[in-house]
């Protein structure tokens, strides 16, 4: 039913999700843990800043980016002027433009899980002589490992379905930018309606069993913090 | 080690309009009770040792490294400290053993094959190792801390109110595993709580406190035989005092204690003679007379002179502090008693102790 160029846009989209929720997990995780520990003014600021892709038009979000990142852009400038290949229309443009789209679905069950964590797993393991990146190896990560695959899911899954950045940043080139919902829209505009049903029943079913996995095991582990007593 | 250990802690914090304030000098062996009514500070004294908080000008010296000073300040994993926080503190994702190891891993000296296993034996935790915290009673979690807190081979060893989230069953289930800790252990300790029972049942030295100052500081006996503290406005309050059995009554089931010139009677629990014991008599246990009484079911008469006399909670009573050959027993009577008996400081009197609690 699908195609080898479907097949190709299906790799590549998965591949761009991998990039994406890999390094969001990585980037993210010191952004959601001041979030979640700050007492600073700049909280309120910096938390509206990361949830703003939750509600600009995709579209808005893209312009900007190629504004930015366009050969006239700062960004663009900065990265011709060191002989780099520019950024829009490119794979490596793609994947950043995906993060800062995707950027809100990762941080926020993050920032949520650190919240929940409170004090007293760090404090305890602080007088058990393990220090700062010990304790967040030892005890952060771990007690979090639901939060993470929250992120994690809704990273990928949110990166998948993205289209208007992908449109104005990435284009249509397949195998360098060409991703599922592209394509999809590309079968719909010369009415290749059975190829547009089978990529998009493809993505129904694959959003179906991912949400289907992450809520079994979230009911099968409901909180990874249930041994310890909230900290007055 | 040729310097006697000890702890110094002169503090000065504030938290809103809380002043934590206080300049003691502590032994650097046995059991430390930090005493004090909910909001004195205590927790806050504890957390600024432990470094969890930082206190805004301090000076800690634990034996002769300096935690705290004018310009230094050691953070929590630094310290060579053990910490048993009120409530449960497992780490959930890791069973009782894992727990345990997360310590043997960090310790600054390898463990003991031997030392493990005295620690999993002196707090009866062979049975739990293998089972997760969730899968633990209230009581279990608090000893697996607490062996959690020795595996760390600390030189200071703190606990915040290891007992008070337990029921009372649970709590009489962990004591004697903290009486047998300080009795096999040379660790010394700084045990912060409000029970007056836990007090007197661990404790070798006594501070009291009292909305972030210091009232009394001292050994327990000495503090307990003081009438002008707090201590002396509850129900269960009462001396505490050491002795050594010295001979046993086997037609009657007693154990003669022996106490710096005189003795009490009390229930033999096969005890060994030379054992040194400690006892608790309740100031509202010890009723006075003016003439030594025969005809009465009293087991434990003593003579003594009147030391003291001081106002007690309720304006009905009066605590009145009797010197007993080298010791001072407290009692608690009505005031209309003590006009009756015309009692004044220097008047003889008989003591009458309806009971004697064994505590250790």
């Amino acid at each position: 039913m699908l195609s080898e160029a479907d097949w190709v846009a299906i790799g590549l989209t998965f591949k761009l999700a991998t990039w994406v929720t890999g390094l969001l997990l990585v980037l993210g995780t010191p952004l959601a843990w001041w979030l979640a520990r700050t007492q600073s003014w700049w909280k309120g600021p910096i938390a509206a800043v990361v949830a703003m892709p939750l509600v600009l038009p995709p579209t808005v979000l893209g312009f900007y980016l190629l504004m930015l990142m366009g050969p006239e852009g700062p960004v663009g400038q900065l990265m011709n002027s060191l002989g780099w290949q520019g950024l829009p229309f490119s794979f490596t443009g793609l994947v950043i433009a995906s993060m800062i789209y995707s950027l809100p679905f990762v941080v926020q069950p993050l920032q949520n899980t650190f919240e929940s964590l409170g004090r007293r797993p760090l404090e305890v393991a602080a007088t058990l002589r393990a220090g700062p990146i010990d304790r967040f190896f030892s005890v952060v990560l771990p007690l979090s490992r639901r939060g993470y695959l929250t992120a994690a899911v809704l990273g990928f899954a949110h990166t998948i379905g993205e289209f208007g950045v992908v449109l104005m940043i990435g284009g249509n080139i397949p195998g360098t930018t060409q991703v599922i919902a592209v394509r999809i829209y590309d079968h719909v505009e010369s009415l290749d309606y059975s190829q547009a049903y089978a990529l998009s029943g493809f993505m129904v079913a694959f959003a179906f069993v991912v949400l289907v996995a992450l809520y079994s095991f979230n009911r099968r582990h409901p909180s990874a913090l249930s041994g310890f007593g909230r900290s007055k | 080690m040729t310097n006697p250990m000890s702890l110094e802690l002169r503090l000065s914090h504030s938290v809103d309009d809380f002043h934590l304030n206080l300049d003691v000098k502590l032994p650097g062996q046995g059991v430390t009770a930090v005493f004090g009514h909910s909001g004195c500070g205590k927790t806050t004294l504890l957390r600024c040792v432990a470094g969890l908080e930082k206190a805004n000008e301090a000076f800690i010296k634990v034996n002769d490294k300096v935690w705290q000073g004018a310009a230094s300040f050691c953070h929590t994993h630094q310290r060579s400290l053990g910490f048993v926080f009120q409530e449960a503190s497992l780490f959930s994702h890791l069973t009782v053993e894992a727990n345990l190891m997360y310590a043997i891993k960090r310790a600054p000296r390898s463990t003991e094959p031997s030392l493990y296993r005295s620690i999993l034996e002196l707090l009866g935790l062979d049975a739990l190792i293998k089972r997760m915290p969730d899968q633990l009673s209230g009581g279990e979690r608090q000893r697996v801390a607490i062996a959690r807190a020795l595996l760390i081979q600390p030189d200071l060893l703190l606990m915040d109110e290891p007992l008070a989230a337990l029921d009372f069953a649970r709590k009489d289930e962990v004591l004697p595993y903290l009486e047998r800790m300080k009795k096999e252990l040379a660790i010394p300790m700084l045990y912060v709580t409000h029970s007056m029972d836990e007090v007197a049942r661990l404790a070798d030295h006594l501070i009291v406190m009292e909305q972030g100052k210091v009232l009394a500081s001292g050994a327990l006996t000495d503090v307990f035989s003081r009438l002008d503290l707090p201590l002396y406005q509850r129900d269960e309050s009462g001396v505490v005092l050491t002795g050594e059995i010295e001979s046993k009554d086997e037609q009657w089931h007693l154990a003669k204690v022996g106490m710096g010139g005189y003795h009490l009677w009390v229930q033999d629990l096969d005890y060994a003679i030379g054992q040194s014991v400690r006892l608790r008599v309740l100031a509202r246990d010890v009723s006075l007379a003016l003439s030594e009484q025969t005809d009465s079911s009293f087991l434990n008469v003593l003579s003594g002179v009147v030391d003291e006399l001081h106002s007690a909670e309720h304006p009905s009573l009066i605590l009145v502090r009797v010197k007993v050959a080298e010791g001072l027993i407290i009692a608690r009577i009505t005031q209309r008693s003590m006009r009756h008996l015309k009692l004044a400081v220097g008047s003889r009197v008989w003591l009458q102790i309806k009971s004697v609690a064994l505590i250790q």
